[in-house]
């Protein structure tokens, strides 16, 4: 199939980007939307040009850095799908594809389509850990954990880091990311002695890194790749809640 | 916004109830008596402080957090997802809202200034369902009434539920009762409002 690509370009942080048009030609629909990209730049490097830049690494749907707003959808239009993991059957002859960077004032633009996702390790590093002894691993069963909290712990844990939730917010909110990380902690044994800590330092970061306030539209549950709940910001403001109350910190 | 946003909804409960007396269509006896009643009563006095503390504190949380959050992407998107991720009326509650704070001020020019203002004054209460009479004569009153009711209306299908997310109630057990609790609430209790209005203008009422 033949395709229109709108690409925003952008050199670097500090320049004006704009959207540039490229056709590409005879595209596999086979093909998924990175290696469509890889045409294009073969083609951008053949004609002397520039190639775009943007972020990938596993392409296979778990390491959250192919980072593509397309059409409106952060990875496009499947649901739950990465856009590594967007094949081109999704799209048919003649279509225009619009593709931009996440916009963010935390997520600023690196290059072209990838942006520095460094506010999301921050966030991490302010609570995301668990301490513990070292030494050998002790037996698993020496801990026992509720199977209903282990697979909702799982389910969290899930999350790739990706920023899809941030980009589809309309207040560039990273709660459905940060609810994921202390959820994933907060349900587990191990993640108890940090617990109340944790989540108070977490969301500070979270304030401090430029994300936005939640205000419960659910769109980051509808655009995450990995079917995040907002079932773990429910936990989360009641983490924070109880953590404020009980004289936290 | 949670715990101002529940605050407030238990004050529509209360608002509601002693308004709807006027359907009993007896001349106002029964509403004029309960209206005496939260006029005059101390408690409801002290309460009215913490609304009137309540609903300001909402408006200026909710302004500052509408400009806020707009204010975290600089650069916006090219094309959105419109409503395919999220319902129109979730992402636009700083509006809705406004457009209950612009129906407002025109509610307590009617109602709560004049009443406070002649009970200061050393003069009692007004004659509330006198005033409404006049107040719903005109078809523009009825008509910003009604919008005020409708955009309130919207605010709640998504503020109910939103407000128990919030405070972390919503649990996973909970949340489908929650949302359908909200959205019978968001309609039935603007609707009961409109019909006041709607009912002297149509001479429904005597
Ligand atoms: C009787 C009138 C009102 C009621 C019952 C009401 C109720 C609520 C509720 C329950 C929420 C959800 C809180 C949460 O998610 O934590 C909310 C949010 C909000 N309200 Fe109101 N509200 C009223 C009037 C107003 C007014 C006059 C404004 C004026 C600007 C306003 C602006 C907002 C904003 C901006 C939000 C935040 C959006 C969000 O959290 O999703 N509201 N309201
Ligand atoms: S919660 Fe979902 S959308 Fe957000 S970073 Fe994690 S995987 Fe990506
Ligand atoms: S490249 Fe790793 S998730 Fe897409």
């Amino acid at each position: 199939m033949n395709l229109t690509l709108k690409v925003w370009r952008q050199q670097n942080a500090q320049a004006q980007g704009g959207f540039e048009t490229y056709q590409v030609k005879d595209i596999s629909s086979e093909m998924s939307f990175l290696e469509m990209f890889d045409v294009l730049n073969e083609q951008l490097i053949n004609e002397g040009k520039e190639p775009i830049t943007f972020d990938h690494d596993c392409r296979e749907g778990i390491c959250g850095a192919c980072s593509m707003h397309i059409n409106g959808q952060p990875h496009g239009p499947w649901h739950q799908t990465t856009t590594c993991q967007l094949h081109m059957r999704a799209y048919k002859d003649g279509d225009t594809i619009v593709v931009e960077p996440w916009r963010a004032k935390a997520f600023p633009v690196i290059k072209d389509l990838m942006v520095d996702r460094r506010a999301f390790d921050r966030i991490i590093q302010a609570g995301g850990y668990i301490s513990v002894d070292t030494g050998n691993a002790q037996d698993a069963n020496n801990l026992p954990v509720d199977k209903h909290k282990a697979d909702e712990s799982f389910a969290a844990a899930a999350c790739i880091g990706c920023g899809a939730c941030v980009a589809a917010c309309k207040n560039s909110s990273a709660m459905l990311f940060l609810s994921a990380k202390v959820s994933h902690l907060a349900l587990l044994p191990q993640g108890d002695v940090e617990r109340k800590t944790r989540v108070v330092n977490m969301v500070e970061q979270m304030d401090k890194e430029g994300f936005g306030s939640c205000t419960n539209t659910q769109a980051c549950e509808a655009e995450c790749p990995k079917g995040i709940s907002v079932q773990n910001i429910r936990r989360l403001n009641a983490e924070y809640i109880r953590s404020v109350f009980s004289g936290g910190e | 916004m949670g715990f101002t946003g529940l605050f407030l909804i238990s004050f529509l409960v209360v608002h509601c109830y002693v308004n709807a007396l006027i359907f009993f269509n007896d001349g106002g006896v029964k509403f004029t008596e309960a209206a005496h009643f939260m006029g005059t009563n101390p408690v409801v006095r002290i309460l009215e402080i913490g609304l009137t503390v309540g609903i300001f504190a909402h408006i200026i949380q909710g302004l500052l957090l509408t400009f806020e959050n707009r204010a975290k992407r600089p650069i916006g998107y090219a094309k959105t997802p419109g409503n395919k991720s999220s319902k129109w009326y979730s992402r636009s509650m700083g509006l809705l809202g406004t457009l209950i704070l612009l129906f407002f001020v025109l509610h307590w020019y009617h109602f709560w200034i004049p009443n406070r203002a002649s009970q200061f004054m050393g003069n009692g209460e007004i004659d509330a369902y006198a005033k409404m009479k006049l107040v719903f004569s005109k078809p523009w009153v009825v008509i910003v009434y009604i919008l005020g009711c409708i955009s309130l209306s919207f605010h709640l299908m998504h503020g109910f539920w939103s407000a128990f997310q919030t405070v972390g109630l919503s649990t996973k057990k909970y949340k489908k009762i929650i949302n359908g609790m909200g959205m019978a609430f968001a309609v039935i209790v603007p609707l009961i409002f409109i019909l006041m209005p709607l009912s002297f203008y149509m001479g429904w009422l005597a």
